[in-house]
């Protein structure tokens, strides 16, 4: 059982190329990442059926959803896809009640229709909210009406699209929480629409990152960010400092931006544009990639320091680095030097 | 007294209403979804009668359905004249009032919300019970509106109307015309009685619009 994805679209300058396979048996996320306007909601609306592809093929669970060379192009009614709007898109004349029960027309039974929404409205912590209606409801409880209305519709794919965008950032965490245990009990593929690194680290198994409309890399998670391996995918994995290189040794490269040479922990390979170091991974005590390095200024945050600064030998007109430290982990005076192991040199090749 | 133009009025008006409505919201519906160019043509073409002259409205239907032309000609064939007759009135005002509905409910189509039918598609609802139970109910503002504009401007018809079905006491003559008439043959005080009765309407009309409106605000309070 999968999903197979391979969409091609032109809109106006703007070209989709977008193939994927995810399966579809096991309680898999599947999240895709990219900045906003790279096309990845509109994936998510082509696999809904709300938008139509130029060209390609859209087969779930071995049912062809869109083949534009077999002209098969199924309505969104019929494609049991289940579809998580950004602002949830409850109807907003109907109570919660009412929402859930649209999700349940296709059930004839009374009873089993009432018995449905106990167990989604339980299920979801909603009892006593049946009479509201979604102006009287929190952001986390739309939320949650949203997904019970689609929950019982009983979809063989579940798509999400940036479902905390529209929530207060004290409330996330929480929600991302009780969300992954309600999407664990789903048991289908759930693919995951973000630009937050911490979202896609929180909830995904594995991440694709989008660029412009393409597809990056399909990776595991914690192999994404331990090795993004394109620039895009270093800054949208949260990778503060990235600059141009150039290899010159077997695990050696040149950066002229920062007047630095850095041995790798990785071979080098021939076509390196670029290496990213995130911030928490400059260290005063490492012995190896030393180099001495001026403060500039900093930022305080509720638990960690966020500390500008130049490398000596920096040209001109590149632009500081950031340093992210523990309050309790700050030394006293500002270091000399600092090191950078091996392993934390991320190679960019795109 | 004569009631005749009150009762012909008020028939008119609500038939051509019933008409306009439909018609708006179903041109509206699928002007909503056209292309730009076929969209600003069509627009164009169904939102003129308000611009013009309803004497100019009426002096085209007269083009269109006189007895002499083809299609009046083969209209009367089947015993339907829409010159001189009471039903013509409804021609005339359905032609005049249209573009109020229909601009009024596309209007409203525009800014409604899109995600909501796409998420009822994928729920698996059906395009015709999104349309009724959720497009409807969210547009029911500006729709209500355009009906309303419909309504009143039916009722007040006088230039197209007077163009196509003239005035014949008991037979043509609407509220409008008959001011018209008894102003004109220095008949004072029947034109004023039958002013009063156009005034006492409206304030119906806008009456039962601000209630509505009302019931509306208490039942979504914000």
């Amino acid at each position: 059982m999968s999903l197979q994805v391979q969409i091609h679209k032109k809109l106006g300058a703007f070209t989709l190329d977008v193939a994927f396979e995810a399966r579809t048996d096991g309680p898999e996320i599947l999240g895709l990442l990219g900045a906003s306007g790279c096309g990845k909601s509109y994936t998510l609306k082509c696999i809904a059926g709300i938008e139509t592809p130029d060209s390609g093929r859209i087969v779930l669970d071995g049912v062809t959803l869109f083949d534009s060379e077999q002209h098969i192009d199924l309505p969104p009614q019929k494609r049991q896809v289940g579809y998580l709007f950004q602002s949830y898109a409850l109807f907003p004349n109907m109570t919660v009640r009412q929402n859930i029960l649209c999700g349940l027309h296709r059930e004839k039974d009374k009873a089993v229709r009432e018995q449905e929404l106990r167990r989604v409205l339980d299920m979801l912590q909603l009892e006593g909210l049946e009479n509201r209606r979604p102006h009287q409801l929190s952001g986390g409880q739309a939320q949650r009406v949203a997904l019970g209305r689609i929950l019982v519709n009983k979809p063989r794919l579940l798509m999400l699209d940036e479902p905390f965008s529209a929530l207060d950032s004290h409330l996330r965490d929480k929600l991302q929480l009780q969300l992954r245990q309600v999407l664990a009990e789903f048991g289908h593929t759930v693919l995951l629409v973000t630009h937050s690194r911490d979202e896609a680290y929180h909830l995904c198994r594995r991440i694709a990152v989008l660029e412009e409309g393409s597809l990056l890399t399909l990776k595991e998670t914690k192999q994404l960010f331990a090795d993004p391996g394109s620039v895009c995918a270093a800054s949208l994995t949260g990778c503060k400092n990235i600059a141009a290189a150039r290899k010159v040794g077997e695990y050696e490269v040149e950066v002229p931006a920062w007047g630095l040479r850095l041995q790798t922990a990785q071979p080098v390979g021939e076509n390196i544009q670029a290496v990213g170091i995130r911030a928490h991974y400059f260290n005063p005590r490492t012995a190896q990639n030393r180099a001495p390095v001026e403060y500039l200024r900093e930022m305080e945050e509720p638990f960690e320091w966020i500390v500008e600064f130049r490398w000596r030998d920096q040209a001109p007109d590149a632009a500081p680095l950031w340093w992210r430290v523990p309050k309790d982990r700050r030394p006293a005076q500002f270091p000399k030097e600092f090191g950078i192991a091996p392993v934390n040199v991320l190679l960019l090749y795109r | 007294m004569d009631w005749y133009p009150l009762w012909n009025s008020l028939r008119i008006a609500a038939i051509s209403s019933v008409v306009v409505f439909f018609s708006g919201i179903f041109c509206a519906y699928y002007a909503a979804r056209l292309p730009r160019v076929i969209k600003g043509v069509l627009d164009v073409v169904l939102t003129l009668p308000m611009v013009l002259p309803p004497t100019v409205c009426g002096y085209f239907l007269l083009l269109i359905f006189g007895a002499k032309r083809p299609l009046g000609a083969f209209l009367a064939q089947f015993g339907i004249k829409f010159v001189m007759t009471w039903y013509g009135g409804i021609l005339a005002s359905v032609v005049v009032a249209f573009p109020l509905m229909y601009r009024t409910a596309r209007g409203a189509f525009e800014s409604f919300d899109m995600n909501l039918a796409y998420s009822g598609q994928t729920l698996g609802l059906s395009n015709t019970w999104i349309f009724w139970r959720v497009r409807m109910p969210a547009c029911r503002q500006g729709i209500l509106a355009g009906a309303v504009l419909a309504f009143a401007r039916a009722l007040g018809e006088y230039g197209a109307t007077s163009m196509l079905i003239g005035y014949t006491p008991g037979k043509t003559a609407t509220i409008s015309t008959t001011v018209y008439q008894l102003w004109r043959t220095n008949d004072e005080a029947g034109a004023f009685c039958w002013v009063l009765v156009n005034l006492g309407i409206s304030a119906v009309v806008l009456l039962a619009v601000n209630l509505l409106e009302d019931r509306q605000k208490k039942a979504v309070k914000r």
